[in-house]
Parts: C-alpha cells; sequence; structure tokens
C-alpha cells in the first residue's frame, strides 16, 4: 500500500490542516506516514505545496518523486496546472474552480481568471473533481471551509485512500469539538451534491 | 511510544529527553519550532527563552553550562554569524554541562539570505556536527549530540536542513527520560578565563580530541557503508541520502557502493577508506557546500588512492539550491549510465500566474511604507530596508526597499549612502523585533557620528515573519508565553522595553510614535522628519493582523467606482481585484485596515454594513 497526495494551493487557503488530517488518518490505519510543507516566506500569498505520503513501508524522500502523485488536491486551478508533473499516469485531480488572482496579474491588467487552466484539466485529466468552493462556502454559510470540501470531494472520489466515514472521524478526532459540526456539514454538502 | 511530529518538534522533544535545563535562541526560519515545542512541552523545570538576538543566546547557554547546566541554543543559518563571535572562543573554552547549537541550514534558499553550510562553520570552529537525513533521526541524533556534548565538554552542532524541520513523520521517541541535575559554578580561573596561553593548550586539545572523534564515529550508527562489488560507490548525507534511497527503491538500483555521512566533522576517515577500498569513481551528493565531496577528495590524497570524485567541484552535481528526486535521479542514473526517463505526460500546458509572497491584506507595513512614500514624492530619497516580513514592501506597486541585507544593516547602509549622497534623505526601515536584535548598535552610532537619517520603526508588536514570537517590546517572556496563553491572559506589559524611550534614552530628540492608519498625521510627521537634520525617529505602531482580531470588512459601491484601479496600482493589497472592470474586495481576506477607503478618490469604498 502506498498513497501519494499532493495539495497546493495560496499561502492561507489551508492545505497544511489538510494535509495534517491525510497524514493523521493514514497513521491511525496503521501505516507509515510522511509529509512536507511550506512555511515561511512563501507563506503570503505565494504558492504552496504540502507532499503527504502514506505507506506500509519505510518511506524514504518527504518529497513525492515527480508522475508519482497518486492524487492532486487543489485548492486553486493555476496551482493544479503548476503541479500537474507531480500526477502519476491515471491519477485524480480534485480542484475548487474558483481562482485567486495574484496581486501582480491585478497590475499588470493580465486577465487570469483560471478558465484556461481549469479547460486544460478538462481536457487532460481523466479522473477530475471540480468542488465549487463559492456555492459550498453559501450553503454551509461560511468562508472557511475550502479545505473540508476539497477533502470531503477527494474522500468521495474513492481515491484517496480514507472513505467519507472515515474522513469524518477523523475531523471529529483531530479539530476541536466547536468546529465538528460546522465542518461535519461541509462534508455532507460535498458528498450530497456530487 | 509512536508520535507524528514535524522534524523542528523531533528535536525539542530530543532535547527535553536528554534532560536539557535551559534552551535560549532566536527566532528564524527554518529553525523556530525547536524551541516553540521545548516551551508548549516544558515538564516545568526547564529554563526557556528567546534571547534579544543569537549572540545574547549562546552567552546566555555558556554561563548556564559553566555552571554545569545541559543546553540547547537554537537559530537559522545566517544566526549562527550573529552568535559567531562567542562560538569560536566557546569551542576553545569548552562547556561543563552541556551545550548542543541546533542550526538550521536552508538549501534553496527558501526563506533565507544564503546558502551558507553550517558543516563548513563547525569544521571552521573546529567542533563536531550531527546531519540528520530524516524527522526520527533528528530526534535520535539531537540526544546523541548531548551525550557527546557532556562526555567531551564540548558545544556540539545538530544541524537539520528545511525538509527535515519542516517535514512531519511518525516516529519512535522515549517514554521516560532523567532531568540533569547541574552543580553550579565552580570558580577555576585557568578554565573559565580565556587568555592566548591557554588557548595555545586547548588548541593542541582540540585538535587530538577531533582525530579521536573522527576514529570513534567511524562506526556510529550513522555513518554507514555498504560495500558491493562494482568499482563504482555513492556518497551523501541529508535529505540527499533521503532522496538517494528513493531512487535506490524506485529505480531498482543495485551493485553500487554507499557511503551514508551522518557526521560530516570530525569526518569517518576511516569508514571513508573502507567505503573507497576498491572503488574507481566515487559520485557525492550533498546540498550547499561540497563537504563530503572535499573530505573524500583529501582523504583519496592523503592515502594516495586511484579514485576519480564527482560531484559540485567538477560540475556533475549543482553547486547551488535544492536537491530534489529528480535531481538526484538524473546524478545517479548519469553516473551509472542508466538511461533516465524524462518523458513529460502533461505537455503545453497554459500559463499559470507567478505568486511572489507579499504583504498581507491589512498589514500595517503597507500603510506606514505608502505614507512616506506620499511624504517624499518627487523629493530624492533612498529607502533601506532589513530583514522580515517588510522585506516584501520592495515589490510593486511600494516599491519602498531599496536595499536589504542583514540583521540591522538597514540603520547603518543608510548612514553610508547619506555620508556619500549628501543631498538625498535617508531612510531606514527597521521591525520591532530586529530593532531589539541588531538595531540599537547602529542608532547609537548614528548619533554618535552625528550621521543625518530618518529612522522608521515598523513596530506591530510581534516577530511576525517567523510566526509570532514574543520580543522585547512586548514585554512577554516564552516560558509564560504558554502558560498565560493557557490560563486566557492576554498581557502583560510590565517589563515591556518603550522602543520611543530607548531612543530618547539614546539622545533621538525628534522620536514621534504614529499609528500608520491615520494617514494624515503619518505623512505630516514623516514631512516633519525630513525638514530637521541628524537622527530623527517616527515610530508607526499598529499590530500584525496575526495578532488582533479583523475590523469590520470593506466592499466597494459599484455604482460609485469609475474604474481608476487606483486601489490597486497605489497599494496592491491582496484583497483586491478587478472583476468586470471593477474593483472588488475579498471579503475572506479583508481585514478592515481602511487604507484603500483611503486612497479611492471617488468614495467608493465603504466600511460593509453589519
Amino acid at each position: 500500500m502506498e498513497k501519494n497526495i499532493l495539495l497546493c494551493g495560496v499561502g492561507g487557503q489551508g492545505t497544511v490542516l489538510a494535509s495534517r488530517i491525510i497524514a493523521h488518518s493514514g497513521m491511525d490505519a496503521g501505516y507509515n506516514a510522511k509529509t512536507a510543507e511550506t512555511i515561511g516566506m512563501a507563506q503570503r500569498g505565494g504558492s504552496v505545496v504540502s507532499h503527504v505520503r502514506i505507506s506500509d513501508k519505510k518511506i524514504q524522500s518527504p518529497i513525492i518523486p515527480k508522475k508519482r502523485a497518486d492524487m492532486i488536491i487543489a485548492f486553486e486551478p493555476g496551482e493544479a496546472v503548476r503541479c500537474l508533473d507531480y500526477l502519476k499516469e491515471g491519477g485524480t485531480v480534485i480542484v475548487n474552480s474558483r481562482p485567486q488572482k495574484p496581486v501582480t496579474a491585478s497590475l499588470s491588467k493580465s486577465n487570469y481568471d483560471g478558465s484556461d487552466c481549469l479547460e486544460y484539466l478538462f481536457e487532460n485529466v481523466k479522473n477530475l473533481t471540480v468542488i465549487d468552493g463559492d456555492e459550498i462556502e453559501k450553503k454551509c454559510g461560511s468562508p472557511k471551509v475550502l479545505n473540508i470540501a476539497l477533502l470531503a470531494g477527494a474522500a468521495a472520489s474513492g481515491e484517496l485512500g480514507i472513505s467519507v466515514d472515515g474522513l469524518k472521524e477523523a475531523i471529529k478526532k483531530q479539530l476541536p469539538e466547536k468546529f465538528h459540526a460546522i465542518n461535519l456539514k461541509i462534508v455532507d454538502t460535498v458528498v450530497n451534491s456530487k | 511510544m509512536k508520535k507524528f511530529l514535524m522534524g523542528n518538534e523531533a528535536s525539542g522533544f530530543g532535547a527535553i529527553h536528554s534532560g536539557v535545563n535551559l534552551v535560549s535562541g532566536y527566532p528564524g526560519t527554518p529553525s523556530t519550532e525547536i524551541l516553540e515545542t521545548v516551551a508548549k512541552n516544558n515538564p516545568g523545570y526547564i529554563h526557556v527563552e528567546w534571547s534579544v538576538n543569537e549572540k545574547a543566546a549562546m552567552e546566555v547557554a555558556a554561563g548556564a553550562a559553566y555552571a554545569g547546566a545541559s543546553t540547547l541554543v537554537t537559530m537559522k543559518q545566517v544566526g549562527l554569524n550573529v552568535a559567531s563571535d562567542p562560538l569560536m572562543s566557546l569551542a576553545y573554552v569548552g562547556v561543563k554541562g552541556a551545550m548542543v547549537i541546533a542550526v538550521a541550514d536552508d538549501p534553496g534558499p527558501i526563506s533565507s539570505q544564503t546558502e551558507q553550510d553550517t558543516r563548513t562553520f563547525a569544521m571552521f570552529s573546529k567542533l563536531p556536527v550531527f546531519d540528520p537525513s530524516n524527522v526520527q533521526e533528528a530526534y535520535d541524533m539531537m540526544k546523541d549530540a548531548f551525550i557527546m556534548s557532556h562526555k567531551y565538554g564540548t558545544p556540539v552542532f545538530f544541524r537539520p536542513t528545511t525538509r527535515i524541520c519542516h517535514g512531519c513523520e511518525s516516529i519512535d521517541i522515549s517514554d521516560s527520560y532523567e532531568k540533569n541535575e547541574a552543580e553550579g559554578f565552580v570558580k577555576d580561573t585557568k578554565r573559565w578565563v580565556i587568555f592566548p596561553r591557554a588557548s595555545f593548550l586547548n588548541h593542541q586539545k582540540i585538535e587530538k580530541r577531533n582525530k579521536e572523534l573522527s576514529e570513534t564515529l567511524s562506526s556510529y550508527k550513522f555513518n554507514t557503508v555498504e560495500k558491493s562489488t562494482s568499482k563504482k560507490g555513492i556518497a551523501a548525507g541529508g535529505d540527499s541520502w533521503a532522496y538517494l534511497n528513493e531512487v535506490i527503491n524506485m529505480e531498482n538500483i543495485s551493485g553500487v557502493s554507499l557511503f551514508r555521512v551522518g557526521t560530516p566533522f570530525p569526518f569517518p576517515e576511516k569508514a571513508a577508506l573502507n567505503f573507497m577500498d576498491g572503488l574507481d569513481e566515487v559520485l557525492c551528493i550533498e546540498e550547499l557546500d561540497p563537504v563530503i565531496e572535499r573530505a573524500l577528495i583529501f582523504t583519496a590524497g592523503k592515502n594516495h588512492l586511484n579514485i576519480k570524485i564527482h560531484g559540485k567541484t567538477d560540475g556533475t552535481t549543482s553547486c547551488a539550491g535544492e536537491n530534489t528526486p529528480e535531481s538526484v535521479k538524473n546524478y545517479v542514473n548519469n553516473f551509472l549510465g542508466i538511461q533516465t526517463d524524462n518523458k513529460e505526460l502533461f505537455t503545453n500546458k497554459p500559463e499559470t500566474p507567478a505568486r511572489p509572497p507579499v504583504l498581507c491584506a491589512g498589514c500595517p507595513h503597507r500603510a506606514s511604507f505608502y505614507a512616506v512614500k506620499q511624504a517624499m514624492k518627487g523629493r530624492k530619497a533612498v529607502f533601506c530596508g532589513d530583514i522580515g516580513c517588510y522585506t516584501l514592501g520592495n515589490a510593486a506597486p511600494l516599491d519602498m526597499v531599496d536595499t536589504c541585507l542583514c540583521m540591522g544593516a538597514d540603520v547603518t547602509i543608510a548612514q553610508g549612502i547619506k555620508i556619500t549622497e549628501p543631498d538625498t534623505t535617508a531612510f531606514s526601515f527597521i521591525g520591532d523585533s530586529t530593532f531589539f536584535a541588531s538595531g540599537i548598535t547602529g542608532v547609537v552610532n548614528a548619533v554618535y557620528n552625528h550621521n543625518d537619517i530618518i529612522l522608521v520603526v515598523l513596530d506591530n508588536s510581534t516577530t511576525a515573519m517567523t510566526g509570532h514570537q514574543p520580543h522585547p517590546g512586548t514585554g512577554i517572556t516564552m516560558t509564560d508565553f504558554y502558560q498565560k496563553k493557557k490560563a486566557g491572559i492576554r498581557e502583560d506589559v510590565a517589563n515591556a522595553v518603550s522602543i520611543e524611550k530607548v531612543l530618547r534614552g539614546i539622545g533621538v530628540a525628534f522620536c514621534e510614535t504614529v499609528d500608520p492608519f491615520d494617514q494624515k498625521k503619518a505623512i505630516e510627521t514623516i514631512k516633519k522628519a525630513s525638514e530637521l537634520k541628524g537622527v530623527k525617529a517616527v515610530i508607526f505602531k499598529s499590530p500584525c493582523i496575526a495578532v488582533t482580531k479583523p475590523g469590520v470588512p470593506y466592499k466597494v459601491d459599484k455604482d460609485k467606482c469609475r474604474s481608476c484601479r487606483r486601489c490597486v496600482t497605489e497599494i496592491g493589497c491582496p484583497a483586491i481585484s478587478f472583476n468586470d472592470g471593477k474593483a472588488e474586495i475579498d471579503k475572506a481576506l479583508c481585514y478592515g485596515c481602511s487604507l484603500c477607503a483611503y486612497v479611492c478618490p471617488f468614495d467608493a469604498i465603504r466600511k460593509e454594513e453589519k
């Protein structure tokens, strides 16, 4: 058993928490887990990547080798495309459809809106799940739901190595109690909208 | 006991489980969480402090270790430059208890000024260094470093790199440990007072000890040799060793001899000779300096071995930057004559936007920089910056950092520029934590030498870039930081050091504290300062968004927005973007700082109604 999950997004979107939840779930299931995260300068609005590796054998590299990721969980369409070289042949991509326009793009009047990237993903990734982050936010009435929403999409795809119920258990186990209700609601909203 | 830990947490636990009595350090990515881990898991008897800088940290620990305490000092690689004065002498004097110096290196560099290598520093200062290649080893080697330090009465380096520091892994840690009991300071002038004669004798002892250590370390469990039948061998250390093993498994490589170096200094020569015995060619894979490579070349030369050694020195591997599983795969395959499959699965990908790090939405530094920019519009000025979040003030559209060198250098570089170019106005921007770390000396220099600068202290009441550590200006020490947090006590400013009082005490007559979000007053104050001679100080005081609650967010009245784009082109806030030609504020990012409303000429940006 080996699962390599790459999470990518923009600093501040919650990739670190999501990667911890996956790693802890893997450990609880009796596997070895290893992660590598971006911390520091790049957190401030820069691109961030978390590598999560789960295996029944000893894991060597903390970084997933290219073309070895079973799944990419992308918090932003452009970031998904930026990290595609990590995806294995036939791998799964879970992506949030809402683009995040960097200040540099606004300044240069670039028309980046993520649509080219989403289109490329549609054409080139067979196992693709698109999560409408805006829609889920509206339904759940909270702006900080993206990480759990994407994890729910990942669990529902059947390729994460964690089932939807397993994810719910992990949320209850790993998050403070006051956040349980909202996060469980997010999972149900995503799973039911599929 | 199994625990899922970050490398820095593992190192912190390694210190606690070695019975450490005192931990001091200065924050710096990627080292910060080592000290924080000890503070968070303090059994109660450990003195943990964020010292004012790395030199202070090392000296506090030295004093404690003279008195028999077991000590840990933490910093990032450039911090070691600050601590190098006590370090070089301490290497000669030695310690009684124990001292492990944890210095995190940052190949890439990912968040540092240099790609310097602490292994080289260890060699220079003649001190042993442990170099873990994964999180488990970070824990194990930290404990080994304490044992060695105690046994040989010497400071010992422990040097993880970013991927070890910030990687997480499920590892085995001890369930129990014993606290070190410090004997207390015993007067011994010959030992504790450094003198030329004593240093001559100690120098001889150190060289002798290092020879012995090289012998002993040749059989250390993390210096390993795997012999094979072929004439080729690969040597590696640190995370490159992990990448190498990944590649060996992935590509099913066999028949090559392997040498893993866990203590690059003193170099395990005997193990190296065993590794090189019968080999024609060796490939060295490591990050930063070619430390293992040079040691192998040296050992081969000394022993007249006919062997080719490849790596950074002959350009076989990259002399700069991080290694990755891919770079190591290419090195190994080229060395062994294996074809590398570099076929890309995804081609003709659309362009993705560049995402350089930026000041957060609501960051008070943006308001401070903008005020100075407005005040100096059309006038000649140089803006000297420093290390911290505010280095990001260099980005467009603010473009307010003209120089950045090292901690505290903004204050002194501004003086040199002004002396050489008298008709300019020289500004120096310094953060509150940096001011205490190494800014004060520069201000004294300016006052003493009648140098003419405007010092702008960006006081956000925290050490923001490294993850919000307290500092002298906050009045909260590391030891009570977590205890008070647990008890729900917000602040105790009894011992807070006032930046304004310090400046006035030094003799800075013009010294005003202003809220940078009061743009009118901020601009006025800078203008006033620029009319005066000598050292002028303006303290822009407003807390970092990460240590305060967000205010009511702002929103754009689309009918009033005339698409002038000033809110983007003037201040570059990441919460503002343009959709269908109109400005839009991301509610989730907005902290309600009001700066965009200030720059909007059409009154189109207002507070969101509750």
